[in-house]
């Protein structure tokens, strides 16, 4: 299982992903030929590893936010008191999807100012609807005679919640966080536009200096980053749906 | 004892029981039929209050079962459902100790609790306690659906059409079990089927419903013999009442002093199975014997005959 | 008695609309204590707030303060929801026209350096409204045709308010009016941009489909090269296609004169093709694989050929399906072509990234407003078709 061709590959792409970050200048050979003549071929207006790690960060805290505010509205709509909610929040999340990240980083700047802010903004409300879409389809297409079994047993509407309802909607959930986070890395590279620290940075200054390798280490790393944690992301949840097999 | 007392749930303008009262004796099996939508399943949870009636009272042992909160309530009854409801995160003991780990049992006496259901449930502990769900066959999962529902060991236990997702032959297993453990434990069992078949082999009482309404209460014999309603005969089945009969009484009831040809059959054995025997091996007599192997004489086809007659 | 008590409780609470709740907290928070619209004596100065009272003359403010408290009162207590869609549309019409009104209320006579633009009060009540209206339509829950008759609806008085001039006072029109031809040539680019990229798609994409669902050896190939794609942020594609393109447009004769160029709109058509392959490819996979073998066997057995079969039998059936793929492939696009502006493709874009370059925010709204209304136009308009399309049978379940 551990050493199949797609893992070895992921394990490759992790290892080169690495040793670009730490050392970018034994991969200058590869990418001199990209650039004009005495152009830098590596990045050289900040560390790629401290971009990607603030980057990474940015990620982290806007889908982690996301997450937590997404999956307890979910939950709130999808209890007896808040179902009033649910039809509601289901037109909202379709109409919300159809905004452009773009449009809502750029509507975020004048409220926010420059930098980090209305990134992290923008990227925890574009990554609240596939989570709260995904937590809401897990939490409703949960088998009913395993609810109705958790009724009929005894338990409380919190133990239902925590015992039954979430470990069973946890795989669908995850999926939610999987493809937020996939939109995440890739529009928090747009940020940059609004200077805040990822990397598009690298991308944004290839594209102003006509760099080519610029813009290619930048995408490359952002991609790379996008395709590991998606996979594990992924692993993770068939490992869980695994067990929770219906 | 059950006591339901002019119980309604309407659900807006539609009612789905009216005013049904019903008494259910202690340690008895009491099957509720009924076409679907006839109430039956209502009626049942409204006996733990899955659904809370529009009016009337249920009684469990004399005490209003509003008495408590809902879900203690629950965790008194058993409940068992059709296609078991087993939770397919948690492994087959743990889903049997989920009523004890609810009620805060000592590990020690779950435990020995769940071991004690998996044993008699022919299912070895070692082997299937920590199996999931999803690794056991149609009728594993339905006898861990039972034992989970009797872990707390319960003086009421509900069944929803619990056999209903499993084939004929596993079915008619299922049943032996169930009124074997209702034997051992004594449990008081409501169950809810739309088999007729089903009802007449393990009730004490059959409620019939019809409409939201209890259109007879009455025991397998009497609900033979007299049917109340056209609806109740439809559903007993004209052409089927003679062997229904037969199927509620033993050759032990039947037998006669005399002797017979050929291999004896027990006294448990129902008439109805003694018809088909003395008919199949073309006999006209068969001796009849106790458990203990003693001969006790003999069951003849003109009895069995005769006792398929309608009772006047 | 105690559960008797508990349920006249609950009962009494329930007269309240739970989101009316919030809706009307909402809409007097923005009616009363935001401002309703920003004065800027030039494009580049601090803004002023004003309040509704400030903004419009007196008997439009109070009108606009009444409207507001009935609407909340509407949203409050729970009326029918087709009333609560009327006093929605009232709501938002009125304040569409108002704000008209308060430009040319507080812009001084014969002063064309003074700006005003919606403040936040305003947005708090269109915010608002907008609540109280898609929760109505929700609950109304109309059929495709009426919701293409309500969005017409709502687009030609928008237009019409835009064409009267009724809106020219606010700042963002004035950002307009400084550069309409560019506008509308962007407007072109942007959409062409779009379209074009996704008919593109759905030329190769249909046929690489149906071959991924007949060859099954090269379905998951194709996918993970799909998905991989997908993964690229689009900032850095549009950049990466600049280098093959440029040489393309440098070595292969013709090719400049079709309009190939390593920047521009080309490497940002080839990047937006790309990105639409996967959700037409995965949705015609996933819609010929989930034809009903029955009806499969069925035509087999009365003798069609394969190609009869996938024109008469598994097209029609994976249709809306289809269709669903290109749905979420023109919102996307809509979306992403605003990039195209970075590397000089065009679109929308460029009012967006100038605006934010200036901190103008009149000029971001100039791009990105046009944007998200189309973008939610073309949601509206496929939802509909692919409800349209969607045999009547399978309807009833979803329902």
């Amino acid at each position: 299982m551990m050493f199949t061709l797609p893992n070895l590959f992921r394990l490759a792409v992790l290892v080169v992903l690495l040793a670009f970050l730490l050392q970018p200048a034994w991969f200058e050979a590869m990418l001199t030929p990209l650039v004009q003549e005495n152009a830098p071929a590596i990045y050289n207006q900040g560390s790629l590893f401290w971009l990607t790690v603030l980057h990474l960060r940015t990620v982290f805290i806007a889908t982690f936010a996301a997450t937590v505010v997404a999956v307890s509205l979910a939950i709130i709509v999808t209890r007896k008191a808040g179902a009033e909610f649910l039809p509601l929040s289901r037109s909202l999340v379709n109409i919300g999807q159809t905004f452009p990240p773009v449009a809502v980083l750029a509507l975020a700047v004048p409220i926010y100012g420059f930098g980090e802010k209305p990134t992290l903004i923008a990227l925890f409300l574009y990554g609240l609807l596939p989570i709260f879409e995904n937590a809401l389809t897990g939490l409703t297409t949960l088998p009913p005679t395993v609810v109705e079994a958790a009724r009929g047993a005894g338990m409380t509407g919190s133990q239902r919640l925590i015992r039954i309802e979430l470990p069973l909607a946890l795989p669908v959930i995850l999926t939610g966080v999987r493809l937020s986070v996939v939109i995440s890395l890739a529009t928090a590279t747009i940020g940059s536009t609004v200077a805040a620290k990822t990397l598009g940075e690298v991308i944004i200054a290839g594209l102003q200096s006509n760099n080519l390798a610029f813009v290619l280490q930048g995408g490359l790393i952002v991609a790379a980053l996008a395709v590991l944690i998606h996979d594990a992301l992924q692993g993770l949840e068939r490992t869980l749906a695994g067990r929770v097999h219906v | 004892m059950i006591q339901i007392e002019e119980v309604t749930k309407r659900y807006g303008d539609t009612t789905v029981v009216n005013g049904v009262t019903l008494t259910v004796a202690p340690h008895t099996v009491t099957v509720i039929v009924g076409t679907s939508g006839s109430g039956k399943t209502t009626l049942l949870r409204m006996i733990n209050r899955l659904v809370e009636p529009t009016a009337g009272i249920v009684k469990i042992d004399g005490e209003d079962n509003r008495s408590i909160p809902g879900y203690e309530l629950r965790r008194r009854i058993g409940y068992a459902i059709q296609g078991h409801g087993l939770f397919p995160h948690r492994t087959v003991a743990q889903n049997i100790a989920t009523v004890p780990t609810l009620l805060g049992w000592e590990k020690d006496r779950t435990e020995a609790k769940v071991e004690e259901l998996l044993k008699l449930f022919q299912l070895d502990p070692a082997d299937f306690g920590p199996r999931y769900p999803h690794e056991l066959s149609g009728g594993q999962q339905q006898r861990v659906g039972v034992a989970r529902a009797l872990a707390a060991e319960p003086n009421v236990l509900l069944m929803d059409e619990p056999f209903g997702a499993l084939d004929p032959i596993i079915r008619s297993k299922a049943q032996e079990d169930l009124t074997a453990i209702q034997k051992h434990f004594g449990t008081t069992i409501i169950l809810v089927t739309h088999d007729m078949e089903e009802a007449f082999h393990l009730a004490d009482k059959i409620a019939v419903m019809d409409k939201g309404e209890v259109v007879q209460y009455a025991t397998p014999a009497e609900m033979l013999v007299k049917p109340a309603t056209p609806f109740v005969e439809t559903l007993v089945g004209a052409s089927e009442r003679p062997f229904r009969l037969l199927g509620i009484e033993t050759v032990g009831e039947a037998v006669e002093p005399g002797s017979a040809e050929g291999r004896p059959v027990p006294e448990v054995l129902s008439q109805r199975d003694a018809l088909s025997e003395l008919l199949w091996s073309g006999r006209s007599a068969l001796p009849v014997a106790a458990a203990n192997g003693e001969i006790l004489g003999r069951v003849t086809l003109q009895a069995i005959v005769k006792r398929a007659a309608r009772p006047r | 008695m105690a559960i008797g008590i508990i349920q006249e409780k609950e009962r009494l609470a329930f007269r309240f609309d739970k989101l009316g709740v919030i809706i009307s907290i909402l809409a007097l928070y923005g009616a009363l204590l935001a401002p309703f619209a920003t004065y800027r004596a030039n494009r580049i100065i601090q803004g002023e707030a004003r309040g509704i009272m400030e903004a419009l003359p007196p008997h439009l403010g109070y009108g606009l303060l009444f409207l507001v408290v009935a609407g909340a009162a509407v949203a409050l207590l729970r009326t029918p929801a087709l009333f609560r869609m009327a006093m929605a549309l009232a709501a938002l019409a009125a304040l569409a026209g108002l704000i008209g009104i308060a430009a040319d209320h507080l812009t001084p006579p014969e002063n064309s350096y003074a700006r005003v633009s919606p403040a936040s009060g305003f947005w708090v009540l269109v915010f608002a409204f907008s609540l109280l209206l898609t929760d109505a339509l929700t609950r109304l829950h109309p059929g495709p045709g009426l919701r293409l008759l309500v969005l017409a609806g709502v687009l030609v008085l928008a237009g019409s308010m835009l064409v009267a001039g009724r809106w020219d006072g606010l700042s963002i029109m004035k950002e307009y009016a400084n550069r309409a031809d560019l506008f509308w040539a962007e407007a072109g680019r942007h959409v062409t941009l779009a379209l074009g990229s996704l008919a593109a798609a759905t030329v190769v994409g249909l046929p690489l489909g149906i071959l991924c669902h007949r060859v099954e050896r090269l379905r998951a190939g194709v996918l993970n090269v799909l998905n991989a794609i997908q993964t690229i942020p689009s900032i850095a594609l549009f950049g990466i296609l600049i280098a093959p393109l440029g040489w393309i447009a440098a070595n292969i004769p013709g090719a400049s004169a079709v309009g190939i160029r390593g920047i521009g709109a080309a490497p940002a058509f080839v990047a937006l093709f790309l990105y639409s392959l996967l959700p037409v490819v995965a949705n015609t996979v996933v819609g010929l694989a989930g034809v009903p073998r029955a009806a499969n066997d069925a035509a087999r057995g009365i003798g069609m050929t394969d190609r009869q079969r996938l024109v008469t039998i598994e097209f029609p059936l994976a249709f809306p399906v289809i269709l669903t793929g290109i749905r979420i492939v023109l919102v996307q696009n809509i979306g992403l072509a605003t990039i195209a502006a970075l590397i000089g493709g065009g679109g929308f874009g460029v009012f967006v990234f100038q605006g934010v370059g200036q901190t103008a925010m009149d000029l971001v709204l100039l791009g990105a407003i046009p944007t998200v209304v189309l973008a939610f136009t073309a949601a509206i308009v496929l939802d509909a078709l692919i409800e349209m399309t969607v045999p009547n049978s399978s309807q009833g379940n979803a329902a």
